[in-house]
């Protein structure tokens, strides 16, 4: 399964991007209004003006990071598969990357050391999980 | 002290001071908000539910693409096939099982199984037409990989249908309903998305714990086929005569188990001192994942043909049926097998050679039936 998603469901609305980019483009106006009413001595006004300036900044990076969030849900973790190839002889042991084709019990390339036959024993996953109560 | 009261007192400290004269503007809209939220509360709520929804919908919709295109790239890469094969797998997809009549119930289990033997046949001839270069082992990959695309279909398309009908009426008890049951069913469809790579490159998966002890306690030994898709050999445990049955891998397939006990006690006439059934089962939350456990009766999932048919013969000679589980959740059963899984296969060996020792004496004749889909698993 594809680890880059460009899946119709994957991308996010342009018009949502849009009105995003506006929210924070107005927001940015808004912390500028303030520094000039804070030039003009008029602080009250440049109070409000920097709180609905920082609100919107705020709440437009949220819903930004919000949107990307959902596209970074949906990508699926595969997990690395491995195998271990033994031989039965003289007991020499290696671990590698699934192949196609590998099968529990499947004799592969002969041995390092003893040149017997080796045979795939596992095939397995392993997963770390957080420790939990 | 009433809520008004309350509002009011809340207006006149939060609003009246910063806004001065222009107080009257947030009193004002402290009641529309009030008075929005008393008779629209409800709708809102269903909105913002809708909304949560719409969002497990998109991934749906991005895990079944993606499910229909790994299928579609995986038969091209294995089938070789001489023309685009996704008419044919969008198809396949849309295929449906319509299960027999049970008003009369007698009969039922006969009915139930020619329509499975059916589908599987035309499963099996669907997958060898749009993939003619794969081998008998490909083919039973491509037709599980394929299933599981079908399957994710089926979700997208049920959440899909009451997502839609809930908007369309404005339901509150079908979307609320639909969001309850969402965790669950996005567990599931993300449990066969990885699925749907292990079938396509033929990995173990957990369900074949069963079929993995199998394998471990027959290999070495001859083997011969029996009915239906099934492998048994005979092996000496602990000075009883074992017969050891699993589905015949290492291709994607669950055999016919019932099929293969059935023949084997026949062969036997019947003189076998016990049945012990090997199977992945489902655990609570909060168990381990694959701890064993042991008990008694036909430890075999899917539609119940085969349960059907073990108990049907076991009852016909008396024979005693034990069960050992290997335990793990959906998500571990149809993803490639974990290791806690594949650890758990020596303790179950030995779970078995105690019930062997304790429940039957020596020159007895036991079988023990692997259970599950023995994709990545030879013998």
């Amino acid at each position: 399964m594809s680890r880059t998603p460009q899946n119709s469901s994957t991308k996010i609305s342009s018009f949502v991007l849009v009105i995003i980019f506006i929210g924070l483009a107005l927001s940015l106006s808004a912390l500028m209004v303030a520094l000039a009413y804070f030039g003009s001595g008029n602080e009250v006004l440049a109070g409000y003006f920097l709180l609905v300036g920082f609100l919107g900044v705020a709440l437009s990076t949220y819903v930004l990071f919000q949107t990307r969030r959902r596209i970074m849900r949906l990508k699926i973790e595969i997990p690395p598969v491995t195998t271990t190839i033994e031989c039965r002889k003289c007991g020499f042991k290696s671990v590698r990357e699934f192949q196609r084709g590998d099968y529990i019990f499947k004799e592969v390339e002969p041995c390092q050391k003893c040149n017997d036959k080796m045979l795939i024993t596992a095939i397995y996953r392993e997963v770390k999980e957080k420790l939990s109560p | 002290m009433n809520i008004f009261a309350v509002i009011s007192s809340l207006q006149n400290t939060v609003a009246q001071e910063p806004f001065g004269e222009f107080s009257w503007i947030l009193n004002i809209l402290f009641y529309v908000v009030f008075i929005i939220f008393i008779f629209y509360g409800q709708r809102i709520q269903m909105y913002v539910m809708i909304r949560e929804v719409e969002g497990s919908l998109y991934k749906l919709k991005y895990i079944k693409d993606e499910g229909r295109k790994t299928a579609i790239e995986t038969i091209k890469e294995i089938g070789k096939p001489q023309v685009d094969p996704t008419v044919r797998v969008d198809r396949f997809l849309e295929y449906f099982t319509i299960s027999p009549q049970s008003l009369d119930p007698a009969g039922v289990v006969w009915k139930l199984e020619h329509i499975l033997d059916v589908r599987d046949v035309r499963f099996k001839d669907e997958v060898k037409f749009m993939a003619p270069a794969a081998d008998e082992t490909q083919v039973n990959n491509l037709e599980n990989t394929l299933e599981a695309a079908m399957a994710l279909n089926y979700i997208y398309k049920v959440i899909r249908h009451y997502y839609l009908l809930g908007k369309k009426t404005l339901s509150l008890y079908i979307i609320m309903q639909l969001q309850m049951i969402l965790p669950l069913v996005m567990r599931e469809a993300e449990a066969y998305a990885s699925a749907l790579k292990a079938f396509a490159y033929g990995q173990p998966i957990g369900d074949g714990a069963g079929a993995l002890v199998a394998a471990k306690l027959m290999y070495g030994h001859e083997k011969r086929k029996i009915p239906k898709d099934c492998v048994v050999a005979t092996v000496p445990i602990e000075g009883r005569t074992a017969y050891v049955i699993k589905a015949e891998g290492p291709g994607g397939n669950v055999g016919k188990i019932g099929d293969g006990i059935r023949t084997v006690i026949e062969e036997n006439e019947g003189k076998i001192a016990t049945v012990i059934m090997i199977d992945a089962a489902m655990k609570l939350e909060g168990e381990e994942i694959g701890e064993v456990a042991e008990g008694v009766g036909a430890a075999i999932g899917g539609p119940g043909v085969d349960q059907f048919k073990i108990e049907e013969s076991l009852l016909k000679y008396r024979i005693p049926i034990n069960a050992v589980i290997v335990k793990e959740d959906i998500g571990d059963a149809v993803s490639p097998m974990r290791k806690e899984i594949f650890d758990a296969v020596d303790k179950t060996i030995e779970r078995i050679k105690q019930v062997i020792l304790e429940k039957t004496k020596e020159g007895d004749k036991v079988i023990i039936a692997g259970v599950g889909n023995t994709i990545g698993i030879g013998q």
